[in-house]
């Protein structure tokens, strides 16, 4: 049985326009120790996702669907089971750690929080597995004492007592949230390294979520393409992105300047996907990518594609997927 | 922001401290500007013989120890309080801003100067200060106004200042900057506009005050001189019939409460009507 | 060879820190170590590094929004920081800034007219309403936006829409230099491409000279013709944005491009793990030394100084590159 089984997830928020849907007949599955990417432009609900696999959705949204952790359902329980799971079987990372942290409180017993809520351990033993954890993270307590306050520390430090925190109880599942935009590139570095160093030893599940491309590539060994709500392509890394398939994500491959790009004589213009995401309450009826896509056909205004199965591990939800040639032609 | 005025109160109606301090407050301005045209009975018409009646259709909320009718006495009253609040807000607003945008803009020892100053100002209580002011220019309704304004004034400039200080570091006003705008344009074009609700609310807070202080001094006889009634006098003259009429008392007592309540409700709803951070639209 | 547009002569800056104690002199942090860079007309420049190595300290001195403590800048031959205040205001309209919060940018009160009409206060000739108007609806139609859309506010687009209006603030009085500080960054990949696209399209019609200032690596590649790499508030190396690129000497520009993941899930990265230094950093030493893999006893005791290395004026600050 898959760790998590997420079946047409169905969330819908209170807007200014009145309840709109921000996640539409999101279904995906992870086994224990896979590395589940989620890549998508902001508004695409990836965050809204790993915010409904922790329960943490704000209270005047509507969730349907199931989200089955070792089979059992986790979106109709209440306050106190969801805490047992959360921070326990769960635990997430969020992309900036200076909010994420308190200001006031010293690293040691922030890490020390969930250990408490989740143990049975005293404070002796509480006291050893945190400086074990601190260890783990490459906080030694040698060099950074418990009782510093997060002010001190730097952006990766922070990030790192995060992940310190999401890891304490040694969950099934961790969440990632752009663990790395706020983080110059050296460091992004660093703490992706120690994420999946901690997963791969831990055998810990992986969800990074992220804009960046190349982050997802070198993370995940699955990947899912949202867009506006959707999963539009999902399969592993290396075929989604060797052989893309749907139109958005073509687009948004070649929107992105690439490292070696200055070998090329001339200066050319980069392919960008034209118009904007739509707002929430003025999505279409078809599909949402249609009115930016350059071969949405009549069909693809009128009706939401389904998905289309290329292979066991390749899915796409477009009615006219690339094909060889096209990409050929692209690539002219 | 809000482009209409119809706009705000869209937002305002839906919430509910708004909705009930703006309707007492509404009654209160409406009950002040009535005065103008139209009392019960005049003010100062003493009627000995009619002296301390009981409500009745005659005199709907009775008669005090001279037989004026409380109720024209109240609307009267209500009239002085808001000419006196209104103008002192209006010299804490005049000095005071300036003062915290010039604090704010020029930063270094100007800053320094002008908030060491305020520090000072409000090392006073204020009250017994401006109880000091009237006792030094003598009693007065306009007196009492400009010891009221005056401490008002720190509490707009530090408003003005705070607020203005986390506008200098947006980047829109390095954009002004580099478009040659020096710092006096910025106050005025830029920080002005933008900090103008805080400013709002913070004068329907000071309006209250400015009210409390004023029935205080008018109270303690350093306000409004008869024969206008104000409604610290009333309280004060009430004072002497307390045990066999107590209305004299409470009449006045209530009017001050349910305005300053009032007021402090439509100022609370007002903070959360026009703070952005609380607003939906990007 | 033609006089630079901006020449940026050994700048130094310094900023004073809180007092630790009352009766202490304030620390000085020094942001800018020195910095010598000239920008050529119709050229892009870029300015790489981490954050709080100096790079946006160098935007603000050279839009002559904060003056440097030591060292001058010359624009068009002029130095910013030695002129009446009153030629600076005017010389202002030759540039203009781009900023990188797209929300931020743009007063929030103003309408699109008021905003992109701002810098025009900066000309000698006072412009009338009707005029302004016309100029505004221009600019914006020039940025691929509705000539229009003049009495709307900011919030009423979206973020590429907005990083244009505040491309059109900064187009508005034809400058010839605009700095862009990460003027992308906040924006999402596809609307990324739009207004890179829209940036180099500038530049060719109007013979644009852009500072752009990023901390992403690939989109300064792209942009740019010369590169600057900052480390710690100096120049490390700096040189043709292809040699850079192609041939990094620095060990620090080495570890940066290193540090770019890679969008082709099947070149993993090779985990390079973090050193422990060799050596231990002084006052003198090479700013570096702490993080170089291949630091040596030179570079305890001095600072290296940039150096001609490689080719088309290739410079590094480095005692050991190769």
């Amino acid at each position: 049985m898959a760790l998590l089984q997420v079946q047409d997830l169905l969330i819908t928020l209170k807007t200014a326009h009145g309840p709109q849907e921000v996640i539409s007949h999101v279904s995906f599955s992870m086994d224990a120790g896979e590395k589940l990417g989620i890549v998508g432009e902001s508004g695409c609900g990836k965050s809204i996702t790993a915010l409904a696999l922790m329960s943490l959705l704000p209270p005047d949204s509507r969730i349907s669907g199931k989200i089955l952790l070792e089979g059992r359902n986790i979106t109709n329980l209440n306050s106190r089971e969801i805490c047992s799971i959360r921070g326990n079987r769960i635990g997430m990372i969020f992309q900036e750690p200076m909010t994420a942290l308190n200001p006031v409180k010293q690293i040691g017993a922030q890490v020390s929080e969930s250990i408490y809520l989740h143990t049975k351990l005293n404070r002796k033993q509480t006291l050893e597995q945190v400086i074990e954890l601190m260890d783990k993270v490459g906080l030694p307590m040698e060099r950074f004492p418990l009782n510093l306050y997060p002010h001190q520390l730097s952006g990766g430090q922070r990030q790192r007592v995060m992940i310190a925190m999401a890891i304490a109880c040694s969950p099934d599942i961790l969440i990632a949230d752009e663990p790395t935009t706020a983080l110059d590139v050296t460091v992004q570095e660093q703490i992706l390294d120690l994420i999946q160093d901690l997963a791969d030893s831990s055998g810990m599940a992986l969800v990074m979520i992220s804009h960046d491309l190349g982050v997802i590539a070198q993370t995940a060994e699955n990947v899912m393409v949202m867009y506006t709500g959707n999963v539009v392509e999902m399969g592993s890394t290396i075929d989604v992105f060797q052989n893309m398939l749907h139109p958005y994500t073509h687009g948004l491959f070649s929107a992105i300047p690439h490292v070696g790009s200055s070998a090329k004589q001339s200066k050319k213009r980069l392919s960008s996907i034209p118009g904007q995401v739509p707002e929430l309450h003025l999505r279409p009826n078809g599909c949402n990518f249609a009115n930016r896509c350059q071969r949405a056909s009549s069909i693809c205004n009128e009706k939401e594609p389904s998905e289309t199965r290329i292979s066991e591990h390749h899915q796409v939800w477009c009615y006219h997927p690339l094909n060889r040639q096209d990409k050929r032609k692209i690539k002219k | 922001m809000f482009k209409t005025l119809a706009e705000l109160l869209g937002h305002g109606l839906k919430n509910w401290s708004f909705v009930i301090g703006g309707a007492i407050s509404l009654l209160f301005f409406l009950v002040a500007f009535l005065s103008y045209f139209w009392t019960p009975y005049p003010v100062e018409d003493i009627n000995i013989s009619e002296r301390l009646l009981k409500p009745s259709t005659q005199y709907l909320l009775g008669t005090d120890h001279f037989g004026r009718d409380i109720l024209s006495m109240l609307i009267q009253g209500a009239r002085n309080s808001v000419i006196v609040a209104f103008v002192a807000i209006g010299i804490g607003i005049g000095c005071g801003v300036p003062l915290g945008l010039t604090a704010a803009a020029r930063k270094g020892w100007i800053d320094e100067f002008i908030m060491r100053f305020n520090d000072l100002t409000f090392a006073f209580p204020a009250l017994i200060s401006a109880i000091m002011i009237t006792a030094i220019l003598g009693p007065g309704s306009v007196n009492s106004i400009i010891a009221i304004g005056i401490f008002n004034i720190p509490v707009f400039a530090r408003v003005a200042r705070g607020a203005a200080l986390s506008i200098w570091k947006r980047e829109f006003i390095l954009a002004a900057r580099s478009a040659g705008k020096g710092p006096f344009k910025i106050s005025i074009e830029h920080i002005l506009p933008n900090i103008s609700s805080m400013l709002i609310v913070q004068a329907t807070i000071q309006f209250a005050l400015g009210i409390l202080a004023e029935a205080g001094l008018s109270y303690l006889g350093l306000g409004t001189q008869p024969p206008m009634p104000s409604w610290g006098k009333m309280l004060n003259e009430a004072q002497t019939f307390m045990h066999f009429a107590p209305q004299l008392a409470i009449y006045p007592g209530a009017a001050i409460a349910l305005t300053v309540l009032g007021l402090n409700l439509f100022g609370d709803g007002l903070r959360d009507v026009l703070d952005p951070k609380l607003r939906r639209s990007r | 060879m033609k006089q630079p547009l901006v020449k940026i002569e050994d700048v130094y800056k310094d900023y004073q820190l809180p007092k630790k104690y009352l009766f202490q002199k304030a620390p000085v942090f020094r942001a800018l170590h020195g910095i010598n860079l000239e920008l050529h007309q119709g050229t892009s420049f870029g300015i790489v590094g981490e954050s709080g190595c100096g790079k946006s300290t160098l935007a603000r001195i050279v839009m002559a929004l904060d003056e440097p403590t030591l060292g001058k800048v010359l624009f068009d031959g002029r130095d910013l920081f030695n002129m009446p205040a009153r030629d600076l205001r005017h010389l202002r309209r030759n540039f203009q800034m781009v900023f990188q919060d797209p929300y931020g940018s743009l007063n929030p009160r103003k309408s699109i007219l008021g905003i992109v009409a701002e810098p025009l206060d900066t000309l000698k000739e006072k412009l009338s309403f009707a005029e302004k108007k016309k100029r505004v609806g221009q600019i914006l139609a020039e940025v691929g936006l509705n000539a229009g859309d003049t009495d709307k506010f900011p919030h009423e687009f979206s973020g590429g829409q907005r990083q244009r209006i505040a491309i059109a603030r900064a187009l508005i009085t034809r400058p010839s230099l605009i700095v862009a500080d990460e003027s992308v960054s906040a924006l999402d990949v596809s609307v990324q491409a739009q207004v890179l696209n829209l940036m180099m399209d500038l530049q060719e019609k109007y013979n644009l000279t852009y500072m752009f200032i990023s901390h992403d690596l690939s989109v300064v590649e792209y942009i740019t013709d010369q590169v600057a790499v900052i480390y710690m508030g100096k120049v490390v190396e700096q040189g043709t944005t292809k040699n850079l690129f192609q041939n990094p000497l620095h060990p620090y520009t080495q570890t940066l491009l290193r540090a770019v993941p890679d969008v082709n899930p099947l070149n993993k990265k090779q985990k390079n793990k973090a050193i422990a230094p060799l050596f231990k950093k002084t006052e003198k030493s090479c700013p570096f030394l702490d993080r170089c893999t291949r630091a040596a006893k030179t570079c305890v005791k001095g600072t290296p100084k940039l150096k001609l290395l490689g080719e088309e004026g290739h410079l590094v600050a480095c005692f050991n590159a190769d």
